[in-house]
Parts: C-alpha cells; structure tokens; sequence
C-alpha cells in the first residue's frame, strides 16, 4: 500500500481527496485514514519522495509517529523531504493544512508554523488524556472560542517552546489555536497545545484527535473536534513562513 | 579531504531533560557534578579544503544539523594529527 496514488472514496462526498502524508516511521497514517473514512471523505496518500500536484487536493494532513526514527531530532528530517516541498507550496495558495503530534514537530521543523517542540519536562513519555480550550479556531475549522474537547496525548517531544519575543509574538497575533486546560501534560509555553499561522490555514496539534472516534477508544470527541474533517480548500492568498534565520546560534 | 565535528548542544535557556536524568543518576551513584549537559557530536567528511570547506560544513549544520530555537552550534576542524580548530 506504500505510496498507492489510487484514491479512496467511501461515499464521495468530496471531488477532491483529503492527501495523509507518509514518512518511514509514520505509525498514525491508518487511524487518521479510518477518520477520513468514518467522515465519508476521500483520501490519498502521499509518500515522503514524492511531490504531488496542489491543485488535486482538498487539505493535507501530517500524522503522527516517528518519521524517521525521531533521528537528529523530531520531524528534522521529515521536513526536509520532496513531500513537504509539495505541502509548502499547497499552503502558500491556501490550501488547508493539519499536522498531528509528530505532524506538529515536522511543521514547525519546516518552518510552516512558529515555534519549536523540546522534550517533555518530565523527561518522560506522556500518554494521557487532555482537555483542550480552543482559543482561536484555524481557518478550516469549526471551532468556537471556549470550546472543550477531550483528546489523548502520546509523545516525548511536546513541549511548546519559543524565546519570549516570539512567544508574545504568537500571543499578539493570535496564533494560538489550543490550550491545555487543567493538566499540562509536557511543560508547554503558556499551555500551548496547538498553534496556526498567519493566514489560518496551516494549523496543528499535539494531541489526537483520531484517536478519540468510537466509544471503545476511551472518547469520542476528535468526532466532533474537526466536523466532516477539514473545509474546501481556498487555492489563494499567500501563507506566512517561520523560518528562522541561522545565525546567532553558534557557540561563541 | 578536510574532516569536521559540528557540536550541538541544547540552548542555556532550555531545559536539557537529559542532562538532567544523567546527572541525577550519577548522583544517585555517588558522585556529584555541578553541571552536566547533554549534546550530539556529528563528524563530518568532505572532498573540499581550505575555506570552502568550512563554509559546506557551516552551511550543512544551519540548514539541518541544528534548529536555532533549541540549540546552538560550532564547527571544528579536525586537523592532521587529531588536533581541533574552532571555525
């Protein structure tokens, strides 16, 4: 099934497919498909040495796992593959984009989102259970100020973290999607659980929503979290980028 | 030929969680230390000399080795004989 570019459709609800990137060491790609699919909406994968043509989906999403055995550091490889030069240039015409735990680090790896994901403060892998307030919805989803959700946790590197300028940057702006309410789970910066860009269609977060689905998971909030998963794409306007410039980050 | 080691260690500001487990265990060993961090050491060979050389390693660790926001980084030369030189 590795690199199939076949698409799925369960009942066709949508022209365009919903494209799941591939990386070795993905390992959330057919929960996130099994989602798609009990939301009645079209799929593709997408492999990690492949580019593939914008125009043909409806949004991206980045699973969790651990591309690329988390090796030098979280999602550092990952983002720098053929695949994540597709989904740079489907964000900057609009196109909507969602990044799942290790998604999350390969996003901000990519420079797509601001911030950074360190290791636990704990020092430990955190499985859990959250609450999530959301703060300000990303574009494509339906989400109002305030809500609840219940979603489980599962990562070593979830920590939110930018210096406090970028931090009070990302406050300012609006940029943050999530919070942790009550517990948080791994030390992130002011309880950060998901951030978006500027334009509010790059977006992602730590927690996992397709693992809370049916009843037998434990909840079924990540049901309700992204209803009929993610919106029609709107292929213009330009995406804001987060690379950071390298110097200044040597040793003196 | 020139080879390299490009040293990346986490930043002041951040909590090494590792550095603090080992120092913990050494501790629980029975030896104190006052600070202990943790990095990665990456050697690197390439065909170039001279400057160029240095400015392919530089470039390779601020494209991939390292992310500015977590860490920080340098370049040595290692030259005939073993000897290190900070780039």
């Amino acid at each position: 099934m590795l690199g199939n570019s076949s698409t799925h459709s369960r009942k066709g609800t949508s022209s365009k497919p919903v494209g799941v990137v591939r990386f070795p060491g993905t390992n959330c790609d057919r929960d996130v498909v099994s989602w798609m699919q009990a939301s009645g909406r079209s799929w593709q994968w997408l492999w990690w040495m492949d580019s593939f043509s914008v125009a043909e989906f409806d949004s991206v999403i980045v699973p969790g796992g651990f591309s690329f055995g988390d090796y030098l550091r979280s999602g550092a490889l990952a983002a720098r593959s053929p695949v994540i030069r597709s989904v740079w240039e489907f964000a900057g015409r609009g196109g909507p984009v969602l990044g799942i735990c290790n998604g999350f680090q390969i996003l901000t790896e990519a420079g797509l989102l601001p911030g950074a994901l360190a290791k636990n403060v704990s020092g430990r892998f955190v499985d859990a259970w959250v609450d999530l307030e959301v703060e300000a919805a990303p574009s494509f989803v339906q989400q109002k100020r305030g809500e609840v959700f219940r979603l489980p946790v599962a990562h070593g590197d979830g920590r939110f973290y930018a210096d406090p300028t970028e931090l009070a940057r990302i406050e300012d702006r609006g940029l943050v999607w999530l919070r942790y309410k009550g517990r948080n789970p791994n030390g992130s910066a002011l309880a950060i659980a998901g951030v978006k860009n500027e334009s509010g269609n790059v977006a992602a977060l730590m927690p996992h929503p397709e693992r809370a689905i049916w009843d037998w998971m434990g909840g079924v909030d990540g049901k309700r979290f992204l209803p009929g998963v993610l919106g029609s794409a709107d292929h213009s306007g330009n995406v804001a980028t987060y690379v950071t410039t390298s110097d200044g980050g040597a040793i003196e | 030929m020139s080879r390299f080691v490009v040293r990346v260690m986490p930043r002041d500001v951040i909590l090494d969680v590792q550095g603090r487990t080992v120092q913990e265990t050494l501790a629980r060993l029975g030896t104190d230390v006052t600070s202990l961090r943790v990095g990665k050491s990456i050697e690197i060979e390439v065909t170039e000399s001279g400057e160029a050389a240095i400015q392919k390693v530089q470039k390779i660790a601020q494209t991939l080795l390292y992310n500015p926001l977590l860490e920080v980084f340098e370049v040595r030369q290692v030259m005939e004989g073993g000897e290190e030189r900070l780039c």
